[in-house]
């Protein structure tokens, strides 16, 4: 079986910095991590892995150069080969055209079975790429994936609901997204970690290489565009004592919450 | 000239990091309180290759380097002292000397479980009477036959009687003095051999210290390590590498104590303002990061000599010197900073300046330390 | 743009391409829609939600709103839609739109939006509303804005202006579509305000057959398995309810497991209550417990000890209850109550049950 897992290098969104004033992101000295649903992703492979045999689990990226840190800590978990996409022209892309080259991607490394995502990444919070790369690859998706079984080539899977979950299944190949729920994830093990740094695993790949056109991918050919970014208004605390009778004041305390649609 | 991780170690650090907040962190408090020796945390620990970091890969190990591990150490005493100085005993103290000592036989059958983290090693070289005075050492070793029989009593034993591996130290010549000591690796089960007295301790509490008993332990002649004789040299040579490992501990606690420190400074208010705004409160901030780097520099700076095969021995001696100072004041002052919070439990700087104060104390008292550097540069 | 034919969407070449519309092909594209999403016959909320946002933007506009209904014998909510606000329903009825399919939904969509191009197409970002519109967006090759708080519309050039979070909420940025159509979006449910139901509202309601057979259908749903959220962990909660030394004995969090309940919240207590055995000690939040974010914590009879608030300070909201005005609670509440929380609680419970109207009377007002 061979299982391809698409991960994303993210910005550590707990440790980001906003320039108020500009309303864009200071980038420098945070931490670039694994996207966290991406990490679930990749150990619901790498226990497939596990406990099959003749399993075989290549991670895949794109991004800058050095996006390869994130492969790096991928085979250091004991995934089997890496691959980086990466190119000046994949700059700006938006989830179609990111979509697009990771379908590239995963068609030049040849046949599969499985193809995990995660959910959604941290920086764009879109949960886009995982559909986005099914439908460019025409094979059904799951999403939102919490539980899953492997049952010759089917899959059973938990997909979460906010009221419960569907039971689905699916032949392969399919793509699944991973949500937290699905497992915990391994660390690298220190070991992987040297053997990933040799980088004799992990392929770069590039435009020319995946016989992509400059216009047809990055900025030219995403549909969306950000318009402008700013800072959200972070209300500072200020006490409101309520008053009146204990039912005038839970009275007050349910307006106050309804209107700011807390409740 | 050249500050930065590779990137290798840039890695590690970042793994060692998450490892430690999530997986050591949580228990850090209740292993302080109870006494308990955290041995699920040695499974999690060997399941990553981390109880072998510099070992090589055919011996068993990460084949990582010195760094590496140093970062290690560092990473997991910023939350839990007590996980660091398991780690350090064992890769510095046990891993180490066999892989630079021992026999092809010797690393393995020994190394090989020793740096999977399948097994865990301790060193035995104080004595009750034998402290920095490493050379009166009472324990005999006598070789009869295919066996030495070894006699004695051992203290202050970091992994004692947890360990499966003992490194032990006896005198097999008396006549020779320093030069008539030699080192003996000796299984727990072996006949003789038994655990005495297991210390309550002030600081690292979830470490375990024993006492060893050696009643005509039988250790097979192949289990002598290095040469008759040459016990001595292996003990100092081992202790220069296991100091740079103190020394990342007591960096690490130092740094772990700073940074909750910090997060608790600019929560608290006083006077209707966080502590942190207080120009008082942050002169004294500003100097603990400081000695803290100073610090940091001087641990990689021998864990760097010893990866490129370099002299170490005064630049171990400085940065377990400095950083276990460091430590002390450090953490003495992020109580101050907490005030009464500082004095309980519920705070882990509490426990952060109780185990710093071991490691001004052990791997050599900070006295010999400064013996070892002005030896160095009064030659 | 070609229409995908079975169901099966092809891998694209590159005439499939999202290529930029000139202004003319734009100008094809007309009307807002929006989707309403209904399981077991029953519409969820976000769809009145976005009923009352593509109201307002079709208004500024100046053009129509449509409400796109999928399911199978679900006629009767049609009619709801239009109650409403919307001019007209589309409803598509088959059996295999019964219950939510990636593939039978996208295909229907997407053959609809090529068919009738609408301008502005809005679902609502729930979990199926998330797997559905990306798919869909994909497969008929524009633009789609994930979970966005604030839409507006750019008059001139006829941009909805897509305001979304990002970099998990540290930044807002606001997304344009200008070359692609429709422009589409999914919204964050609970966001936008529902709108209002009128009976006198008259609307057209078209209903038709898609073509869908079996095979279209590759991921099938065996079963629809319903939990609550009660066993929700304490960190992932969105509301917590947490007690104190001031409940006065575990009865006390009794009292508030109903308030928790009434809410869809989780229980936390401070480290004086899990002390005194009043609650175990998985519910504890603070220094020596858990650390906790949620939206909304409502504190009742905790007096606020650093090492209670170390864990819940970060919380977007803080409600206190509590019997001394000086307690230092209330120096990180927004909103206080001073009193007791045997009577406060109560009267909470009560009025969580009567919230349409307690808003009415505050309108009235």
């Amino acid at each position: 079986m061979k299982i391809i897992v698409c991960i994303k290098q993210v910005p550590d969104t707990a440790k980001v910095k906003i320039d108020k004033v500009t309303g864009t992101l200071m980038r420098e000295q945070v931490p670039s991590i694994i996207n966290p649903d991406d990490k679930h992703a990749l150990e619901e492979a790498l226990r497939i892995k596990d406990r099959h045999k003749d399993v075989k689990v290549i991670a895949i990226s794109m991004g800058p150069p050095q996006a390869e840190v994130a492969l790096i800590e991928a085979i250091a978990k004991g995934a089997d080969e890496a691959y980086l996409l990466t190119d000046k022209v994949f700059a700006g892309s938006d989830t179609y055209a990111t979509a697009k080259v990771l379908a590239a991607g995963i068609k030049y490394i040849g046949d599969y079975d499985l193809i995990f995502c995660g959910r959604q990444a941290i920086d764009g919070d879109t949960a886009h790429v995982g559909p986005q790369l099914a439908e460019r690859l025409g094979i059904p998706q799951i999403t939102y994936v919490k539980e899953l079984e492997i049952d010759g080539k089917q899959v059973i899977a938990k997909r979460a609901l906010e009221d419960g979950y569907f039971v689905i299944k699916a032949n392969m190949p399919v793509l699944l997204t991973a949500i937290k729920e699905l497992n915990r994830p391994r660390y690298p093990s220190i070991k992987g970690i040297y053997e990933g740094c040799k980088g004799d695993r992990i392929h770069i790949l590039t435009a020319k290489d995946l016989n992509l056109d400059e216009n047809t991918v990055g900025l030219k050919a995403s549909p969306t565009h950000v318009s402008r970014t700013f800072a959200p208004t972070i209300d500072k605390r200020e006490l409101e004592f309520l008053e009146g009778t204990p039912r005038e004041q839970v009275r007050h305390l349910i307006v106050r919450l309804k209107e700011e649609k807390i409740i | 000239m050249d500050f930065n991780f590779n990137r290798e170690h840039e890695i590690v650090q970042k793994v060692m990091r998450e490892f430690a907040e999530k997986e050591i962190k949580p228990i850090a408090a209740e292993i302080d309180r109870t006494g308990r020796f955290p041995r699920e945390s040695l499974d999690k620990m060997a399941r990553y290759h981390m109880m072998g970091i510099p070992i090589p890969t055919e011996y068993g190990g990460a084949g990582g380097d010195d760094l590496a591990y140093i970062i290690a150490v560092e990473e997991l005493s910023k939350v839990c002292a007590t996980t660091g100085i398991i780690l350090s005993t064992h890769t510095s103290l046990v891993c180490w000397p066999i892989l630079e000592y021992g026999t092809e036989e010797q690393k393995k059958k020994y190394l090989i479980p020793l740096a999977k983290g399948e097994k865990l090693g301790a060193f035995a070289l104080t004595e009750p009477n034998a402290g920095t005075d490493a050379a009166a050492q009472q324990t005999r070793a006598v070789l009869k036959g295919n066996n030495y029989i070894l006699n004695g009593t051992k203290v202050f034993v970091t992994n004692g009687g947890e360990a499966d591996l003992y490194i032990i130290f006896a005198v097999t010549d008396r006549e020779k003095r320093h030069r008539g000591i030699s080192a003996f690796l000796v299984e727990k089960d072996t006949p003789g051999f038994s655990i005495g007295k297991i210390e309550d301790k002030m600081g690292i509490r979830g470490s375990s210290t024993a006492e060893l008993i050696l009643r005509d332990c039988v250790v097979p002649k192949e289990n002598l390590l290095g040469e008759e004789g040459q016990g001595f040299k292996i003990a100092m040579a081992t202790l220069d590498g296991g100091r740079i490992g103190v020394a990342a501990q007591a960096l690490g606690i130092a740094e772990g104590a700073l940074e909750e420190t910090i997060k608790y400074v600019k929560d608290r208010k006083q006077f209707g303002r966080p502590l942190a705004k207080f120009q008082g409160l942050q002169w004294i901030i500003a100097d603990m990061h400081v000695e803290i780097e100073a610090a940091k520099l001087l641990v990689y700076k021998a864990a760097y000599n010893k990866m490129k095969g370099l002299p170490y021995n005064k630049e171990a001696a400085m940065a377990k010197l400095f950083a276990s100072k460091t430590a002390m004041k450090v953490t003495t002052q992020c109580v101050q900073l907490h005030g009464g919070y500082g004095y309980i439990k519920d705070y882990p700087v509490e426990r952060m300046m109780r185990d710093a104060k071991i490691t001004e104390i052990y791997e050599g008292t900070n006295q010999v330390q400064q013996m070892v550097i002005a030896s160095n540069i009064l030659k | 743009m070609t229409g995908i034919a079975d169901g099966i969407s092809m891998v694209c070449s590159a005439d499939q391409e999202a290529s930029p519309m000139v202004h003319k092909e734009l100008e094809d594209y007309k009307g807002v829609w929006v989707l309403a999403e209904q399981r077991e016959g029953n519409l969820l909320d976000v769809a009145i939600e976005l009923i009352g946002e593509g109201r307002k933007i079709a208004d500024k506009l100046n053009t129509e709103l449509t409400a796109i209904l999928l399911g199978y014998q679900v006629e009767a909510l049609a009619d709801k839609l239009i109650k409403y606000g919307a001019d007209k329903v589309i409803y598509g009825e088959s059996q295999l739109l019964e219950t939510y399919t990636t593939d039978a939904y996208t295909k229907v969509l997407s053959q609809l939006i090529q068919e009738r191009k609408p301008e502005i197409f809005l679902i609502g970002g729930t979990k199926i509303g998330r797997d559905l519109a990306p798919r869909v967006a994909a497969r008929v090759h524009t633009c789609l804005t994930a979970d966005c708080t604030e839409l507006d519309v750019d008059l001139e050039n006829r941009r909805l202006l897509k305001t979304k979070p990002a970099f998990s909420g540290n930044l807002m940025a606001t997304i344009i579509c200008p070359n692609h159509r429709p422009q589409m979006a999914t919204i964050r449910p609970g966001v936008m305000e529902k709108a209002k139901y009128d009976d006198n509202r008259r609307g057209k309601i078209e209903k038709f057959v898609p073509q869908l057979k079996e095979e279209d259908i590759r991921t099938r749903v065996i079963e629809y398995i319903k939990e609550s959220s009660l066993q929700m962990k304490l960190e992932e909660a969105k509301i917590i309810v947490a007690g104190g030394r001031g409940l006065g004995g575990p009865e006390g969090f009794k009292l508030l497991e109903k308030l928790a309940e009434k809410l869809g919240g989780v229980i936390g207590a401070s480290r004086a209550a899990v002390e005194a055995g009043w609650i175990s000690q998985e519910h504890q939040i603070g220094q020596t417990g858990k650390t906790v974010r949620p939206e909304l914590y409502i504190a009742c009879g905790i007096s606020g000890a650093i090492q209670h608030t170390a864990g819940m300070k970060d919380s977007k909201r803080i409600v206190a209850i509590n019997k001394d005005k000086n307690a230092p609670i209330f120096h990180i509440a927004d909103y206080g109550i001073v009193g007791d929380v045997h009577e406060v609680i109560p009267e909470l419970i009560l009025a969580l049950d009567n919230v349409e109207e307690i808003m009415e009377i505050a309108r009235e007002q």
